[in-house]
Formats: C-alpha cells, structure tokens, sequence
C-alpha cells in the first residue's frame, strides 16, 4: 500500500509537465545554449539600461554647457562630455532608445509586411504571387543602402520636421527589408502546401481561413521568430548608417549613429575618444548579442536551415 | 437493385507529360484508365494491384484531390466533380480519406485533439461547447485514451497515429471511407490492431470502406469484394471467397500464387512473372498485361478484352478466361 501511494505521487508531476506546449520545450532547448542565453542577456541589460537608466541620471535636460566641453571621463560625467558639455553617458542611453525603437518597430513592421504578402503570394499563387514577387525582386535588384541614401536625402529636401524622421525611418527600413522576408514566407508556404496534412485538411473540408492560420501558419511561425530577431540587428546597423550619415535621425535627437558622427573629424576622433567609442560599442555589442541569440533561436526553432 | 452509395463509371485520369521550356505536351501517363466501381452501403470494396497500377489515383479522383479527366463519379447519385467548391466542401465530410503515412498526414503543429475536433467546428455540425466531449468519445473509439487529447503527433507512435487519422475521419460520421494503405507503413502486429479496427467500426458505425492495398492477405480479412487493378485499369471484380476461390484473370492468378502460406512444404503451382509493370506513359497495345502473361496468344497484342461477366457478378478482362 505505501509502495502504492509513492508510484502514484511519483508519477503525478510526470503527467502534468507531460502537457507542455511545442514553445516550451524550445525553450528549454534554448537555456541549454549559453552562448545564446547570454547575447539575451545583453539585449535586454542594453533595454533596461537605455530605457530605465535616463531616470537616474541628472542630465537629462542635455542643457548646454559651456565650462564643461569636452571633458574627459571623471567622476562626475562617467564616459566624459561633448562639445556642448553635455553627459556623454546621458545621451548613449537617450541614443538607444531611439535606435532599439527603430530597429524593433522597423522589424515589426516589415514582418508583418513580409509574413502578409508571402503567405498570400503563396497559399493563393497566380496573379497575387506574380504581382508581389515582381515588386519584390524590382526592390531586390535596387542595392539597399544608396536607396536608403536617396530616401534620406529626399527627406532633408522636403525639410521634414525631425521629429517626424524617426518614423519615415522606421518605413524605409522596412520597405527595404520586406523582399526578402517575403521571398522565405512565400518559399515555405509552397513546400508546406503540397505536404500530406493540407490534403487531409482539403478532405476535411477545412475553410480556406483556418488552413491559413490554423495549419500553415503555425509551421511558419519559428521562421519568423528566428529572421525576426536577427532582423533587429540590420535595423539598427542601418539607421546608424544613416544616421551618421545625416540622413537618418537629426541632432538634436540622439541616436548612436550621429552620435558616432563625433569621430568625422580627425581631432575629435584622435584627442577624444570617449565622444565615438560609447555609442560605437553600444552598436557592436547589441547588434552582435541580437545575431548570436538569433543564432541559438536558429538552432532551436529551424534546425534544418542551419548551415 | 438499391441506389448505390458510390458508383464510379468510366473514370479516367491522364497525368500530361511535358518537355521543353514551354511545357509542350508530348504524351499522356494513364494512371487511371476506364474505371468502373460500384459500392453498395455497408459493403467494403477492396482494391488491390502492385505498385504503380493506379489504385491510389482512383481513390485521390474520387475524393477530388486531383481533378478527372474523363468519366463520373457519383456519391448517392450525386456527381461530385460537377458540383462548385462551396457544395463540394459541405459534401466532404460525407467522404472521407486514411492516408497510408500517418507520419505526415497530420500537422506537427496541431494538438490531436484540435486536429481531430478542427472539421467538427468548421462545418459547424455541433456547437463548440460539445467538441471536446466528442473528440473524446472518437479517441476512445479509436482506442486512444482521454489524456492523448492535448499532445502533439510527434509523442505518438506509427499505430497511435494512424488511430489518430481514423479518428479524424470517423468524428465527422461519414457514409463512405476511403482507406488508401492504410496499415502498409505499420509493422505487422500493430497492422492486425488496425485491421481489427477498421471491421468493429465498421459493425458498429455501418461504415462502407473502399480498402486500397497491395497486401492480398489483409485484402481477404476484411472486404466483402475486391477489384484487381493492372496499369491503370480493372481486370478482374469478384465477390472475395469467388476470387480466393477461382481466380480467372492470369494477373489474380499470379497475386494469389504469391500469398505466403503458413506451411512452407506445402506444394504449389506458382505463376511468377517475369519483368517490370510496364509505363503507363506507353502501355502495351491489346490487353495490357500481354507482355507478362504466361498465357499470352496471338490475340491477346491486337485486342483490348471487353470487361465482362463471367457469370455471378464475377467481372474479368481476358480473351482466355
């Protein structure tokens, strides 16, 4: 009897953890990578950091100041000040919240477009299909960055106010990003189509709604996890692009790009390191953390398109 | 004679071969060629034929996975490939089909209990809050438990699965079930479980099944009568203990010399056919099967036999028999 009562405590747990969902055993998949586990880290110590750090720092006003230009790091002003005496530090953190929200709501963005417009192309083929894989190639032919170049250009042309730039950004980026994300949607959504389980759900009768998103879908989700995340890290590499290039974000808004725009002239880049290389490293550690845990996320999710 | 629950006249279905960049089409592989079939309720056909003569194609064109090309199908005198999508999607459930994977026949992303509830909500045939309760009772008739419902296809084994096929097609109460090979990916003892499956429902439920195989022996547990088919078309139609017992096709005859049987000394006359199954893209001319038959006279290269009756229902396609 009391051996009885131990087999059945034992074997209680087992048949709860039994009912775990597909997105819980990758993550459990995913803590086993170290190296992916800790580019998360980064990603997100660089979130709180940018977004909660400001807080606590007493110079977001980024009020000029002149008795303060140029000083190197010190304990007051920790990574040092700018040409204007403003908080170096300050502004790397204000800069990251402009470039994370760029680089996440551009990837949201051209998901969405690429994840739409792939699946219709492929579930329904025909005309759609022709149509919006024409335009995709015709933006694929056109090389990215001097599109971006002339897309940023026309804007200053236009004088549109900088606090609108930020956003017109964001829609390039995606504009420029969407092709390719619709060529991989669309790409699966042809294989998954001729699989055996969409022929048992045409037996079935299954509404054309529900083959869509309740079985083809679900298939194609872990693909758009995984370009996804590592779409992020283009976002943001492009915008610092641009935006050093001042054709992205205006001063005085920051972002790291124009912040790195310090290290444009040859006494600012030799005699004052601290003003280029915070937003400089902030740009190579977060892009390099978001690729790596795209990486382990590729691993997990979509172990065949592993290289 | 009663109505038919399905009766399949003259189908033909010709996959176009093509070549070139531009796709021009230079011949015809008849998978299907001339098919007649009819299934009364509660009887089950079987169909049998090795590899590559076509049976598949029958029950795909009957179910409207591929379109025919020439020919009818009618379901309760109903002819399916008339009707628009939107009749033929409330006409599905009537119909239904077990595939011979059960590997890829279900969604590796679809819990089984949604998998198998899905259609039920689709076509709105009970309200939602009852689905659970009747994917239930199905899983139970299929000989699942009640905790299968919220796992995945991939934490099931081969038998399970093809369980679990059956069940998504019996929730749905269809008159006819198509089973293509339904047990040729399972080992056997799991096959024996299968089989003994398909004939309980099938007492219990009334179902009619139209059982494609290539394994006779399986074939003769379960069908009331069976249909031989050769590269594309029907040689031979018997009720089964009249086929088992007097086979007049050279074709049936050859099958049914190559059944094993349990007693290895036991002497027979065996047929053994020499060669491939020739294209269907370029049949043989007269009687298809010519090439092969070890009965074969001149005739046999001229002229295609006509498809006859021999007496008792029993059809057969051969200028000898």
């Amino acid at each position: 009897m009391a051996a009885d009562s131990k087999l059945t405590k034992l074997q209680r747990p087992q048949a709860k953890l039994q009912k775990s969902s597909l997105f819980r055993q990758s993550l459990r998949k995913l803590m086993h990578n170290k190296l992916a586990v800790s580019g998360f880290g980064v990603v997100v110590f660089m979130f709180v950091l940018c977004f909660i750090g400001p807080f606590f720092s007493p110079y977001t006003d980024n009020k000029i100041n002149m008795a303060m230009m140029n000083k190197a790091p010190n304990l007051t002003h920790w990574l040092g000040t700018d040409a204007l005496g403003r908080d170096i530090l300050t502004r790397v953190m204000q800069a990251g919240r402009i470039s994370l929200t760029v680089g996440l709501a551009s990837m949201v963005l051209s998901v969405l477009l690429g994840a739409l417009l792939g699946a219709i192309a492929g579930y329904y083929r025909g005309l759609a299909d022709q149509i919006i894989m024409r335009v995709a190639d015709l933006l694929m032919t056109i090389p990215g960055l001097p599109l971006l170049f002339i897309f940023g250009a026309l804007l200053s042309e236009w004088k549109i106010p900088t606090d609108y730039r930020m956003y017109i950004v964001m829609l390039m980026l995606s504009i420029v990003n969407w092709p390719g994300l619709a060529r991989m949607v669309r790409g699966q959504m042809l294989s998954l189509r001729e699989r055996e389980f969409m022929q048992a759900a045409v037996v079935l009768g299954l509404r054309d709604r529900r083959k869509l998103f309740g079985h083809l879908l679900p298939n194609i989700v872990p693909l758009l996890i995984v370009m996804a995340t590592l779409n992020i890290g283009g976002a943001i590499l492009s915008e610092s692009v641009l935006s050093f290039f001042g054709l992205g974000v205006m001063p005085p808004t920051p972002t790291w790009g124009n912040m790195i725009d310090a290290a444009n002239n040859m006494i600012d880049f030799q005699d004052h390191p601290w003003l280029w290389i915070p937003p400089g490293l902030s740009i190579f550690a977060t892009v390099i953390a978001i690729n790596i845990f795209g990486d382990g996320l590729r691993d997990v999710l979509d172990p065949k398109q592993k290289r | 004679m009663s109505e038919a629950l399905l009766e399949v006249n003259h189908l033909k279905k010709y996959f176009p071969v093509t070549q070139g960049l531009l796709g021009r089409t230079v011949g015809h592989v008849k998978a299907v060629d001339d098919i007649s079939i009819r299934l009364e309720p509660g009887e089950t056909f079987g169909l049998v034929g090795e590899s590559g003569s076509g049976k598949s194609t029958v029950g795909r064109t009957i179910l409207r996975l591929t379109e025919k090309t020439d020919g009818e199908v009618k379901f309760k005198g109903v002819d399916i490939h008339s009707l628009s999508p939107s009749e033929m999607r409330l006409l599905r459930p009537r119909m239904q089909l077990i595939f011979q994977d059960p590997y890829s026949a279900l969604n590796p992303r679809v819990r089984v209990g949604d998998a198998i509830g899905e259609a039920l909500l689709d076509h709105g045939l009970c309200p939602k809050s009852e689905v659970r309760g009747l994917v239930l009772e199905a899983l139970e008739a299929c000989g699942l438990s009640s905790y299968h419902i919220d796992r995945f296809p991939h934490e099931f084994s081969g038998g399970q699965r093809q369980r679990i096929g059956i069940a998504r097609a019996l929730i749905l109460n269809p008159d006819l079930i198509i089973a293509d090979e339904p047990v040729s990916a399972l080992d056997v003892s799991i096959q024996a479980q299968i089989i003994n499956l398909f004939s309980r429902l099938q007492q219990s439920k009334g179902l009619t099944y139209l059982f494609i195989s290539h394994d006779l022996s399986v074939v003769e547990h379960l069908c009331t009568r069976i249909g031989v088919m050769y590269l594309g078309s029907m040689v031979e139609t018997a009720a089964r203990d009249e086929l088992f017992r007097q086979p007049l096709h050279p074709y049936t005859k050859a099958l049914l010399s190559a059944v094993p049987v349990p007693i290895p000394k036991l002497k027979r006359e065996r047929i053994v056919l020499k060669g491939d199954i020739p294209s269907p893209a370029n049949p043989p001319s007269g009687c298809k099967f010519h090439t092969r038959c070890p009965f074969a006279v001149d005739v046999c290269a001229a002229e295609i036999p006509v498809f006859r009756d021999a007496g008792g229902g029993h059809f057969v396609a051969c200028h000898l028999a």
